[in-house]
């Protein structure tokens, strides 16, 4: 710290932001124009979904029950809502973990006077937390997919295991990318510790992870419950 | 407690006087969050909007009535709405921010209201 506090105010907002003529951080507006192009790539695969519905020949079917001779045998409705309804649950409950680690590393300096205080303020313990939520959500579509491959419902079986595969799994692999990213952040708070100046970081990757959350609720509405 | 009580923050440190184009950048970035119990209204919120989806996906007699599908998707945006407003902060944030989310989102769901009346349920069969 130099002996002006101006000084190290002009020296953070030059290497510390990346501001450009609008103001506003450039990071954040990538971020935000990439959450925009990833709104489009989840609404065209949701529309492919939703024209394909119900136009399966073979089951099984996603809410209805299938007889022979759409199926070789007897088959109950495939998706499983209780299942859906704890992940969806989880997914929602890491958007809370997310912000209360944003909220954390902005105000790591603030002083910490309770345990309820050094627990609000842990970045490290609420980064784990939505990894650790985040992670069980996977385990949850693993779950899923893997009992739908028993059942008989692959990829390949009809329009509807064509376009449910495609879509949950590209969702899927957001949550993945979305886990290993808050991974390298938890990495970077145990290696320095993640302070004020990396709140844009953490806040870009809680953008992601808001908008993987955000997604997740359009597709358990439209994809889950509506019959 | 002090930090679940206090006043929305911004991002950054402020060290003392700025310069002033910094300044003007700044101003234009920060922006208020929500507070730790405004955080857990919204997921408490979040939660129970989850819960009624499910339970009336359990009433027979909802799911077979005109309301159902209407009433789900209402829920759903509200969700939506939620999470973006506080847990994306597009509430506080800046106006170019909203443009660069909802532009796109208006695109998409034009798109596929339009693919829904072409090739899907809402078809409408001219001359049939």
């Amino acid at each position: 710290m130099s002996a002006s506090p101006a000084l190290d105010h002009v020296h953070a907002g030059a290497h510390g932001h990346h501001y450009t003529t609008t103001g506003l951080d450039n990071r954040k507006i990538a971020i935000w124009a990439f959450i925009g192009s990833e709104c489009m790539l989840f609404t065209s695969l949701i529309s492919t979904y939703l024209i394909y519905k119900g136009r399966s020949v073979v089951g099984p079917f996603p809410h209805e029950a299938c007889a022979p001779p759409a199926c070789a045998t007897a088959l109950k409705p495939i998706l499983n809502i209780p299942i859906t309804s704890a992940s969806t649950f989880v997914l929602l409950m890491s958007s809370l973990a997310m912000v209360l680690a944003l909220a954390a590393v902005e105000n790591r300096n603030l002083p910490k006077l309770t345990t309820g205080d050094r627990i609000l303020g842990s970045s490290k313990l609420w980064l784990w937390v939505t990894c650790i939520l985040g992670a069980t959500f996977l385990g949850f579509q693993s779950f899923e997919f893997t009992s739908f491959v028993h059942e008989g419902l692959s990829i390949r079986t009809n329009l509807f295991g064509s376009s449910f595969f495609t879509l949950t799994g590209f969702h899927g692999a957001h949550v993945t990318a979305g886990v290993i990213w808050l991974g390298t952040l938890l990495a970077i708070d145990y290696k320095r510790g993640l302070g004020p100046a990396d709140a844009i970081n953490v806040d870009i990757a809680a953008l992601y992870w808001h908008f993987v959350d955000v997604v997740w609720i359009a597709i358990f509405t439209l994809i889950y419950l509506i019959r | 407690m002090a930090q679940k009580d206090s006043a929305p923050q911004g991002h950054g440190e402020h060290g003392g006087a700025p310069a002033v184009a910094h300044a003007a950048a700044h101003d234009a970035d920060a922006h208020a969050h929500p507070t730790w119990k405004q955080y857990k209204w919204v997921a408490l919120i979040l939660l129970l909007i989850t819960i009624v989806e499910v339970w009336v996906y359990y009433i027979p007699s909802f799911v077979a009535s005109k309301l159902f599908v209407p009433a789900l998707l209402i829920m759903s945006a509200v969700k939506f709405a939620i999470v973006v407003l506080f847990y994306m902060h597009l509430k506080y944030d800046a106006r170019l921010f909203r443009a660069l989310f909802t532009g796109p989102l208006i695109i998409a769901v034009v798109t596929l209201i339009s693919l829904m009346f072409l090739f899907g349920h809402l078809a409408v069969r001219i001359g049939s």
